[in-house]
């Protein structure tokens, strides 16, 4: 093997991402008085959270009356019934105090006229369990992951958290015994290798939606610690559950939040109709997203999409005139003049469906510390591992998210992250010797791919990949296409070995990380079309047109896919939890889903 | 905007011509500025005709078109492609700016894309920001307070108050002010220029933070603030529409209030 220039280090917790999730884990870790590093592959404030527009879910009741049994009830709903309940309590209850303590430490929510958390309402956040849309979402206008992400970097320069910026982390690091002991990085601006050994190693990269070729996701979201799991042996869970966002840019993808239907805005199609009433009479345009971007579908397959090509659908925010947009939804109303062109407060938007959300991720339970199936049981924990984030499939989620509980999901786990760990680990402990091939996987990786000299750039793979998922495995799946898509993108995943990366520095040497982060989308697209194919119902974002409806006796539990090196894949099933975490609630019984 | 502060021996020599691919009818010239640490040769300008009916409107389009199509080489941040993450910044067409935002069709001629002026630069187009990152962290950016927040219930502030912060919070860091000013390029080592002084007014602004009298204190200094001579090119060029040179006219407003 080449001589890498190597730097060991020792700390008690090595968190890797620097999003929302990572920074609230690693500030918190840092609070409990253990020795911390957070690697992050861009500087914190440009990770993807930055880029959440509407809100962050909490049952305040500031505008109207609230409960957080109701949230809890919507967001067992919105999963479908997927999602583990005891997690699912544990978020909507800790939803309350986390949101409260961003407030503290200087989150610049919008206010109401008497001064507290501004909430405007979003889909599929009702009152008095599912009855009409309540005000739940707390903002920040429609740039509220901006206003938290950056108020998560400023707590963590206030705790003096150690940051290694521009690390690109590449593999774990585990022993034969199946335990996680730190992971290896490269430092890209100078292509030094690093090595961090943890007693916890806490996974926090965000999502994988860059596998589709159309998505809201930003280009650093490619799963990367979902692939660093998959390669150590671990499973991925309920991947097929992927969440297109009814408004994308028709075109250009970026994001119009849902909080502009919460605001008042709707769909059309080309009749002008508002279709959204009727297939959800109650809820309308706040219906669920699954809901929502199905519907969409349907009206544009039906011949009733707007524009030349009948290829997209109208968002209308006009009618809530000037001061509103300029007050409640500045960001959008500057997105749509510059990626639509069109002025939002005199014209519709064109928009469509676009992947924005991955459920699917690395399975943990609702403290973040992941599980896998052994001897027998679904819920044994890895020692030394955690992750949270949209990277974690806790379950909070099941298969649909709800939208505004992401960005819960990264404070009150992360948070929940360093409570655990104040609860297991010693400050400080010395670290075991690693086993000596400890970081060969990482290495040997780095030194293929920097060397590769095939036929096909990085680029020309990733496009074959993200046509084949966005063809293959979109909103509506059926049998034929998904077992199709499959062929195709083994092939595609094959052609990886003809992978050809032009660019020999060590510094700065973005065609190499390319090429490491697609490595990373063809082990998570794998494991989604997979998943996908094998799941015979329909549930929460997975449409499957042969088997239009949700089966409980034989599909109520999660997928896991294993991804070994050869981008082989082999699925098993893990039960949901269909119990609450404290008698305070009931378990919710899965019923019929109409909004 | 004039010069550039380059690697040493550092004037650009003209560098390689990519022509468009065969066939192509609409193309656009990029000249592009690339640097390439491993040789430590001189900079160099290289040329590349972009075929306009495959590329998306905007200039981090272009660029990402060249590096997936034409030369993966090419070095340069970019996350978001909507213009929050502030990781796109660079100068183009003589304006430093965001490429995620700025459109082709505006360019007029050639687009031209240098990196961030006045600051080291890593690889092509990716500038060293460490000593910004590190001046920001010193205006220590968060929220102080002795009064305890309300054991259950947020901290009050009303519409008006949080008005003040409008402006303000919005900032993506992305140093394009900083890098446009011609104080910072002379005494950006003492001198915290437009984006961090902007961040302090944002702290200073704000109702419930109570340490205002210590982040005047610490800002009063004839470097840390007093080397803007509000020449405004930072207001000019911020692509978020933000204007520092007022904050930090708002800055030295307080202080003259203070002083009485
Ligand atoms: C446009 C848009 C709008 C949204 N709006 C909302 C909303 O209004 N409300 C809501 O609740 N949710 C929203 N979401 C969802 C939510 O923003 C995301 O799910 C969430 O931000 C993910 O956060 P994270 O901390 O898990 O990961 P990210 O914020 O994606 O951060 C990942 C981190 O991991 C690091 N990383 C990744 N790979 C590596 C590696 N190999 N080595 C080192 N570091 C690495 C990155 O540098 C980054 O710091 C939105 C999503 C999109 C796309
Ligand atoms: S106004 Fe002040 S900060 Fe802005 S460019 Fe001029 S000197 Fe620099
Ligand atoms: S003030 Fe504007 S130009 Fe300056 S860093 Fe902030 S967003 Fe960028
Ligand atoms: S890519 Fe994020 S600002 Fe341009």
């Amino acid at each position: 093997m080449a001589a890498f220039n190597i730097v060991d280090h020792e700390y008690d917790v090595v968190v890797v991402g620097a999003g929302g999730a990572g920074l609230r884990a690693t500030f918190g870790m840092v609070q409990q008085g253990f020795k911390t590093a957070c690697i992050t592959k861009v500087f914190p404030t440009r990770s993807h959270t930055v880029a959440a527009q509407g809100g962050v879910a909490a049952s305040l009741g500031n505008i109207g009356e609230d409960n957080w049994a109701w949230h809890m009830y919507d967001t067992v709903k919105g999963s479908d019934w997927l999602g583990d309940q005891d997690a699912i309590e544990y978020m909507c209850r800790e939803a309350v105090p986390a949101i409260r303590e961003l407030e503290h430490s200087g989150v610049p929510f919008s206010r109401t006229p008497e001064g507290k958390i501004y909430q405007r309402p979003f889909g599929g956040h009702m009152r008095n369990f599912g009855e009409a849309p309540v005000q739940r979402a707390c903002a920040a206008a429609d740039r509220t992951g901006h206003a938290i992400l950056h108020t998560l970097y400023q707590q963590s320069l206030k705790y003096k958290a150690e940051f290694f910026i521009e690390y690109f982390s590449i593999d774990l690091m585990m022993d034969p015994d199946g335990s996680c002991r730190g992971v290896v990085a490269i430092d890209m601006a100078t292509g030094t290798i690093h090595r961090f050994k943890a007693h916890r190693t806490v996974i926090a990269t965000g999502g994988y939606g860059r596998a589709y070729f159309s998505c809201t996701s930003a280009h650093t979201c490619t799963g990367d610690g979902n692939a660093m799991a998959a390669r150590a042996g671990l499973p991925l869970q309920d991947m097929e559950f992927v969440q297109f966002h009814p408004t994308g840019v028709y075109g250009a993808g970026v994001l119009i939040t849902e909080g502009s239907r919460g605001e008042g805005g709707y769909l059309t199609n080309s009749a002008g109709e508002r279709f959204m009433e009727r297939y959800a009479p109650t809820a309308k345009d706040l219906a669920s997203r699954d809901v929502v971007s199905r519907s969409m579908t349907m009206e544009i397959r039906e011949g009733r999409g707007v524009g030349p090509e009948k290829d997209h659908i109208f968002l209308h925010l006009e009618h809530l005139g000037p001061e509103v947009l300029h007050q409640r939804l500045p960001g959008i109303t500057e997105s749509a003049k510059v990626f639509a062109g069109v002025d939002a407060t005199k014209a519709p938007i064109p928009v469509l469906p676009t992947v924005h959300y991955n459920m699917g991720g690395i399975p943990t339970n609702y403290m973040g510390e992941v599980v896998t199936k052994k001897d027998g049981n679904p819920d044994s924990v890895v020692p030394g591992l955690m992750a949270i984030g949209e990277a974690a499939c806790v379950s909070v989620h099941g298969a649909n998210r709800l939208g505004a509980n992401s960005l819960l999901d990264l404070v009150v786990f992360g948070r929940a992250a360093a409570l655990r760990c104040r609860d297991t680990l010693k400050k400080g402990e010395p670290h075991r010797p690693l086993s000596k091939d400890a970081s060969d996987m990482a290495l040997a990786r780095l030194e293929r791919l920097r060397n590769a000299n095939g036929s096909m750039s990085v680029a020309q793979i990733r496009k074959n990949m993200q046509r084949t998922m966005q063809n293959d495995a979109a909103v509506f799946r059926t049998s034929k296409t998904l077992k199709e898509g499959i062929g195709k993108l083994s092939e595609i995943a094959a052609s990886l070995k003809d992978i050809k990366v032009s660019d020999r520095s060590l510094i700065f040497n973005t065609d190499l990380i390319e090429a490491l982060e697609l490595e990373n989308l063809m082990t998570c697209a794998l494991a989604t079309i997979h998943g996908a194919e094998a799941r015979q119902e329909s549930r929460g974002a997975h449409a499957h047109e042969d088997f239009p409806n949700r089966d409980d006796e034989n599909w109520m539990k999660h997928t896991i896919a294993y991804v070994d090196d050869k981008y082989k894949v082999k699925l098993d099933y893990r039960p949901v939890h269909t119990y609450t975490l404290t008698d305070e609630v009931k378990y919710i019984a899965p019923k019929a889903r109409v909004y | 905007m004039v010069e550039f502060s380059l690697p040493k021996n550092s004037k650009p020599t003209k560098g390689k011509t990519h022509p468009a691919p065969a066939g192509a009818k609409n193309t656009k010239r990029f000249q592009v500025y690339r640097y390439d640490p491993d040789t430590g040769a001189n900079p160099r300008i290289d040329t590349y005709d972009v075929d306009m009916d495959t590329c998306g409107p905007m200039v981090l389009d272009g660029l990402l078109k060249i590096k997936d199509e034409m030369d993966s080489t090419l070095a340069l941040r970019r996350s978001c492609r909507e213009g929050i993450c502030g990781s796109c910044s660079m100068n183009i067409d003589g304006g430093n700016t965001l490429a995620c935002l700025k459109s082709i069709e505006d360019c007029k001629g050639d687009v031209k894309v240098y990196p961030l002026p006045h600051m080291p630069v890593v690889k092509d187009l990716v500038p060293d920001l460490t000593h910004v990152y590190a001046q920001y962290a010193s205006i220590e950016p968060w929220l102080k307070s002795e009064t305890l927040p309300p054991a259950s219930g947020e901290r009050l502030q009303s519409p008006e108050e949080r008005e003040k912060l409008d402006g303000l919070w919005e900032c993506i860091l992305c140093f394009c002010c900083s890098t446009s000013c011609p104080s910072y390029w002379w005494n950006g080592d003492r001198y915290l220029g437009p984006a961090i002084l902007l961040q302090a007014a944002r702290w200073i602004n704000d109702s419930r933070d109570e340490a205002t009298g210590e982040r005047l204190d610490e800002l009063e200094d004839p470097f840390k603030l007093y080397r803007c001579h509000t020449i405004m090119n930072c207001t000019q060029t911020c692509p978020k529409g933000l204007n520092p040179a007022k904050a930090i006219a708002d800055i030295k407003t307080k202080l003259v209030e203070r002083a009485g």
